[in-house]
């Protein structure tokens, strides 16, 4: 299980680390999606087949949206490179990032036990409250679903942003 | 610790691709990484070990359970993430179509010449 | 010719059937295994996708016009706020009013089921209008530009 999980990690960086360096812009597309797939591997693994299921979707979709912005351009491929001072830079905030990060980590629960406090209701009471088995469309729709009204706000405004840049004409 | 770092060097990988990449595309992907790790971050603090999924079978007794699901907090709001990561990234993608309309090119150097 | 080969059309056609009712099994369960609105409105605008590639991107767009399909996209979110506001009536916003019924049954939990209903149209509808607007698009280039090419693509 552990050495499953740490290998599609390994995988993921990978393909995270060849989508954006590799100069084909289709093959870093299909990089990504194989980044996406096996998010939802893990996803899965982890005991949240909820999100195994809209990750796998929501990736099949969003790499057909990244392919209608890359085929048919007449060049796909880059030829510029930022400079390397710039690079040395950035990785040096990174490396900064990463320490702090780690401090940061040591703080949290350790993996594995996560720490359940409100959840911890959720599961006694949620059977006897909203008679839905599936605790995570309980939480989603009852519980929390506040939550969910700004989600479908937020995904409605984005939509309406798409289509209006997207119109042929604007209206007066 | 570990899987937390992993999420954390793919997190970086993304910010890496928006700030030093030249090419759109390029950037759109690297939102996307981005956001890949947040929601492997979020799912990764509600795992519990040898946990099941927080979803009741028939003739499971409720009280077991509830000592051995992984959290079902972090799972919903991920469900909702995701979804709005679609939707930011059709917007995305529409800003790029427009802009390799106006331009002709999908690098952001040759815009900053061509402006004005 | 738009769209793709016969035999392309063929399977699609059989396909896509499986694929509504995939769609539709993943929103109506959402409350008892693994699901929910949000997957199954994704499912929903991948299906109408698979159409829009073997056919040509008219033929969906013929059945369903973009502006009616904004009108399905605010009665899907309008019917979302008013589950939630139908709540009021009895308490408080988004109380969970209707009878809630045994578990592992299909009518029960009150108004989670309509709450998937609801945001599922509203999620596949507005992803089909996103589509079909990134498919459109390709042919209106400005007079300078590229010329618009047969893409049977979407």
């Amino acid at each position: 299980m552990e050495v499953l999980l740490y290998t599609l990690l390994g995988f993921m960086v990978i393909g995270c680390i060849i989508a954006v360096e590799i100069k084909d812009l289709l093959s870093a597309v299909v990089s990504v999606g194989i980044v996406g797939i096996c998010l939802s591997v893990i996803f899965l693994f982890l005991g949240a087949p909820d999100i195994a299921i809209v990750q796998v979707v929501v990736e099949t979709l969003c790499l057909i949206i990244l392919l209608r912005a890359t085929v048919q351009r007449d060049d796909t491929t880059i030829y510029k490179y930022i400079e390397s001072f710039a690079v040395a830079t950035i990785l040096i905030f990174f490396g900064v990032f990463m320490v702090l990060a780690y401090r940061a980590f040591e703080d949290l629960p350790p993996f594995g036990h996560p720490l359940m406090t409100v959840s911890q209701e959720y599961l006694k009471e949620g059977l006897t409250m909203t008679r839905a088995v599936n605790f995570v469309t309980s939480v989603l729709l009852d519980f929390r679903a506040y939550d969910t009204l700004g989600e479908a706000t937020v995904l409605f405004v984005s939509i309406l942003g798409a289509l209006a840049v997207l119109r042929r004409r604007g209206r007066r | 610790m570990i899987p937390y770092l992993f999420a954390t060097v793919m997190l970086l990988i993304g910010l890496y691709a928006i700030v030093a990449r030249r090419n759109l595309i390029k950037i759109v992907i690297g939102v996307a990484i981005t956001e890949y790790a947040i929601n492997l971050f979020l799912i990764l603090l509600g795992y519990r070990t040898k946990g099941v999924p927080p979803i009741l079978g028939k003739g499971m007794d409720l009280k077991e359970f509830a000592s051995s699901s992984v959290d079902p907090l972090p799972q919903a709001l991920t469900v909702t993430s995701i979804v709005i990561g679609l939707g930011v990234m059709a917007l995305l993608v529409a800003l790029v179509l427009r802009l390799y309309e106006k331009y002709g090119t999908l690098d952001e150097s040759e815009m900053k010449r061509l402006k004005g | 010719m738009k769209g793709m080969s016969l035999i392309v059309r063929t399977i699609a056609r059989v396909v896509t059937t499986f694929i509504f009712l995939y769609s539709a099994y993943i929103v109506v369960y959402g409350h008892i295994t693994p699901g929910g609105g949000f997957p199954g409105g994704v499912i929903l605008a991948l299906g109408v996708m698979l159409l829009m590639l073997a056919f040509g991107r008219e033929v969906p767009l013929r059945k369903l016009p973009e502006g009616r399909a904004s009108v399905l996209d605010c009665l899907g979110a309008l019917g979302f706020w008013a589950i939630a506001l139908l709540g009021l009536t009895a308490g408080y916003f988004f109380l969970n009013f209707l009878g809630k019924g045994e578990p592992f049954r299909l009518v029960s939990a009150g108004t989670m089921p309509l709450c998937n209903i609801s945001i599922s149209v509203k999620v596949g509808v507005s992803l089909f209008a996103v589509l079909a607007a990134l498919s459109i698009y390709r042919r209106f280039y400005p007079p300078g530009g590229e010329p618009p090419e047969d893409m049977s693509g979407g």
